[in-house]
């Protein structure tokens, strides 16, 4: 899901809630002991890495929502795709793939970014049949997504509604991340004078920064996995030794 | 059951071997991959590793390196290694380093093996025996069809009339009638065999109903006249082991319409014209019938297009290289030859004999579509250049010139007919070979090379037979003045590869487009003729000295076969670009450009290009100085 305005992006992500302060496995434990939903008490049960854990044996899942807009008030998710990846390799035998019978209506607007069209839906499994299974491929790992909020609050909102609970875990942002790293491209007078841009933190922009090939977008699995592969690029990158902590990059 | 990913699927359709596996093989492969991401500079697999994957370039781009850190080749994008290590099932030996930040697809032994077992093609694409692969890859092309591939015993129906030379013409005649067959061999049993006579000479002859017409009763000769008095000796015959092709390219270059077909040297058939026009496209005959029906040089160079329709037509009809180069071959003669004949016509008969030469290309029979014209006179050794070079002078320029105008382009290197140095008495060619063969050094051989592969046109050719003798003579197992050709030969050499729209040089700098001639076959035909020359082989044909290489044995086996099917690949590459550029209406060249090259072209080139750098590796060896042959 990365059809943002423009707007949207040009604003920088909030990088106040990279929050290293949450103890995210007294977290879990906490949950697991308030959910009511099998399901969901199963995935805290799984608890979380610790945040010492070096970012080499980290799993991790990369997860990415098509909706029907961008409100989660009001708009709900017609597609998941998720692919599993660890900082080494990205392992298409565990990828999925599931189109949603949306709970609000399905709008022109959305149908001409995603291409799932009213018939594609009409016979689609609501969001509450596949719930057990996307909490199962969830568990034990580190959601990865780019631009999270997304992701985190459309599936917030999904649980409300169908489960009346909530969910939290933390979570790899690349586009987070890749502010992070481009915070250092300082906006100079000089670099104004000669039109240099604050390079884009899009996900196709940041992938072809690291060389990587284009892919279409708007198909949540296409979009999870490029999201996998952009995190590969910027690790291999970033933290070559990949023996940064966990708790360096989530959020 | 897993996924598939569109990208991953769509990039699998666009790259061999992937495109040719089936649809649900291609989508389970997809849908199996792992991906990783290698920075630049990173190493991917390392000397010694076990490896059971296999990688698959995505984007970016690698180099391979072997063990002593010499640059082995470079991948880009749907390029793949490591299946050497699984199908070996041994560690790495060729270590592979990201050039560029590089994204591969992985597949595991498994799948690999699974698909490469269960699939053809895609073994053969991926197959790193890489010399079986180039010979696949041309036997495939040539059981395409049968009528080009087709041998001369299929052409033979009777066993031929054979009779001995003191038959009368009488008694023939009655033979001829009683068989109903309009020719007869002329065969001598006690034939002594001296030094440089040819198997076949055991038929020393041919009577046809024409000679009994127009040799014996137009000339009032008797009935009891012996058959050798009205045969046609000097026989070209044909070996019932040739192709159809060949017959045909024969009876046109010696101008005959009846070919003894010998079994080593026993004649086993005769076939005509006639046969052959049912198995042979007309092609190249309709073009070299229309060149001796020219009346000028104006409509000889109108004739031009229809060479390079011929052309073109032959490549469509997947002849091979060595058909699509007698044939031009036999065209660009045939064009000397009725410019000489349009020569003597206009400048009157000459004053002494003169043998006109091909050089180079058409001597060898493997003329293409791009050529330049190189050819020199050798006259009769009574020659005084005070008398006798006005009229050579004008005949050789009425000739390079009309050439010229023909699409035979002036010979850059002045090496015609037009050039003093090139217009000499037989005696004089004899020193010149003397002097290059006895005295050699690299300098004088460097523009002399094209010179040992030389073909009597027109006029006196055994005259040309003569120094083809003393070439083989002379050559034959010296080991200085193979050395210095050796040296010469080695200094075009092939590059190593391809990557991405470039060609990639050993060191490892790229360019833009490659000289298919300069940096293929040119340097394949020079390795052949110093290997050639060295053996004391006949032949002139790159693929004919090549068999008589082989025959030899001094080359380690197997490497002659490799040899032959590297060139043929990359002759048939050439080929093919100019018979492209011809479809298209552009001027073809030599020049290719790796955009225009198929992933097919360029793996197989690549194969052809390492076999050719190995051979070139070996004749160094073979023929350094001092070295006893």
């Amino acid at each position: 899901m990365f059809y943002l305005d423009k707007k949207a992006l040009q604003d920088q992500p909030d990088v106040r809630t990279l929050n290293k302060s949450v103890d995210w496995s007294a977290e879990f434990a906490k949950r697991n002991k308030s959910a009511h939903y099998p399901a969901l008490k199963e995935y805290y049960a799984q608890g979380v890495v610790s945040p010492e854990t070096p970012l080499s044996e980290v799993p991790l899942v990369a997860l990415d929502f098509e909706t029907t807009g961008l409100n989660p008030k009001t708009d709900s998710i017609v597609s998941i795709g998720l692919v599993a990846l660890t900082a080494q390799r990205i392992r298409c035998k565990e990828a999925y793939h599931w189109i949603i019978k949306p709970d609000t209506e399905l709008k022109t607007k959305s149908v001409v970014i995603h291409g799932i069209t009213h018939s594609d839906v009409a016979s689609a499994p609501s969001f509450n049949s596949i719930l057990d299974a996307l909490l199962q491929h969830l568990q034990g790992k580190i959601v990865v997504a780019h631009h999270k909020d997304i992701e985190t609050r459309f599936l917030n909102s999904a649980l409300k509604h169908y489960i009346n609970e909530e969910i939290v875990f933390p979570c790899i942002d690349t586009m987070a991340l890749e502010a992070r790293f481009s915070r250092t491209f300082k906006r100079t007078f000089l670099r104004s004078l000669l039109g240099q841009k604050t390079p884009s933190i899009r996900l196709t922009d940041c992938r072809t920064r690291y060389n990587l090939p284009y892919y279409r977008q708007h198909n949540a699995l296409t979009d999870a996995l490029a999201c996998a592969e952009l995190l590969q690029a910027q690790i291999a990158t970033h933290y070559p030794e990949q023996s940064v902590p966990i708790s360096a990059i989530w959020c | 059951m897993a996924i598939e990913q569109v990208e991953v699927t769509d990039f699998f359709h666009r790259h061999k071997p992937f495109s040719d596996l089936a649809e649900q093989e291609l989508s389970q492969l997809a849908s199996g991959i792992e991906i990783a991401y290698y920075k630049a500079g990173s190493p991917i697999l390392t000397f010694g590793q076990d490896n059971n994957q296999w990688f698959v370039i995505r984007s970016g781009a690698v180099e391979v390196f072997r063990r002593d850190g010499e640059l082995y080749n470079r991948l880009g994008e749907g390029n793949f290694f490591g299946e050497l290590a699984i199908m070996r099932n041994r560690p790495v030996r060729f270590p592979v380093v990201a050039l560029e930040d590089t994204l591969v697809y992985l597949i595991d032994a498994e799948t690999f093996n699974n698909l490469f077992d269960s699939n053809e093609q895609f073994a053969d694409f991926v197959e790193v025996e890489d010399r079986s692969r180039l010979r696949d890859s041309n036997a495939d092309r040539k059981e395409n069809d049968s009528l080009l591939t087709a041998k001369v015993e299929k052409l033979i129906g009777q066993l031929p009339l054979i009779l001995p030379p003191n038959t009368t013409v009488q008694e023939a005649a009655v033979r001829m009638t009683e068989e109903g067959v309009s020719s007869v061999l002329i065969s001598n049993d006690q034939l002594s065999v001296n030094d440089d006579a040819d198997d076949e000479e055991l038929v020393i002859g041919i009577v046809t109903d024409v000679d009994i017409r127009s040799r014996l009763v137009a000339q009032g000769l008797k009935l009891s006249s012996p058959v050798t008095d009205i045969m046609t000796s000097q026989l070209t015959s044909v070996q019932s082991h040739q192709y159809v092709f060949e017959a045909m390219m024969l009876m046109l270059k010696h101008k005959v319409t009846h070919l003894p077909v010998l079994k080593k040297s026993q004649p086993i058939g005769l076939i005509s014209h006639q046969d052959i026009l049912r198995y042979e496209s007309q092609n190249s005959l309709f073009v070299v019938k229309s060149i001796f029906n020219a009346l000028n040089v104006d409509e000889l160079a109108a004739l031009k297009g229809e060479v390079q329709t011929c052309f073109s037509r032959m490549v469509h009809e997947d002849a091979n290289s060595q058909m699509i180069g007698s044939a031009m071959a036999v065209i660009g003669r045939s064009f000397k030859q009725r410019l000489l004949e349009l020569a003597e016509q206009e400048f009157g008969p000459p004053p002494i004999p003169y043998c006109f030469l091909a050089l180079g290309s058409m001597a060898r029979d493997e003329q293409l579509i791009v050529t330049d014209q190189d050819n020199a006179l050798v006259l009769d050794n009574r020659f005084d250049p005070q008398i006798h070079d006005e009229y050579f002078d004008a005949l050789a320029n009425f000739v390079c010139d009309g050439l010229d105008r023909c699409g035979y382009t002036y010979c850059k290197g002045g090496i015609m007919a037009t050039n003093k140095k090139w217009r000499q008495p037989l005696k004089v060619w004899e020193q010149y070979f003397s002097q290059w063969i006895d005295k050699p050094t690299p300098e004088t051989l460097l523009n002399s090379a094209i010179f040992f592969d030389l073909d009597g046109v027109w006029g006196k050719k055994v005259w040309a037979d003569s120094l083809n003798r003393l070439i083989r003579k002379k050559a034959y197992k010296n080991a200085r003045f193979l050395a210095c050709l050796a040296r010469n030969a080695l200094l075009r050499t092939p590059p190593l590869g391809f990557f991405k729209d470039f060609v990639m040089e050993t060191d490892g700098r790229q360019t833009n487009s490659i000289n298919m001639k300069r940096r293929g076959t040119a340097p394949i035909a020079d390795l052949i003729r110093v290997h050639a020359l060295s053996v004391g082989a006949k032949g002139r044909n790159s693929f004919a000295r090549l068999q008589g290489v082989i025959e030899s044995k001094i080359l380690p086996p197997g490497r002659g076969a490799d040899l032959r099917d590297a060139l043929e690949f990359i002759a048939m590459v050439r080929i093919r670009h100019q018979a492209f550029d011809i479809d298209m209406q552009r001027v073809p060249d030599n020049d290719i450009e790796p955009e225009y090259l198929s992933d097919f072209e360029r793996k197989n080139l690549k194969d052809a290009f390492q076999i050719l750098s190995d051979a070139q590796k070996f004749m160094k060896y073979r023929y350094q100085p001092g070295r006893h042959l």
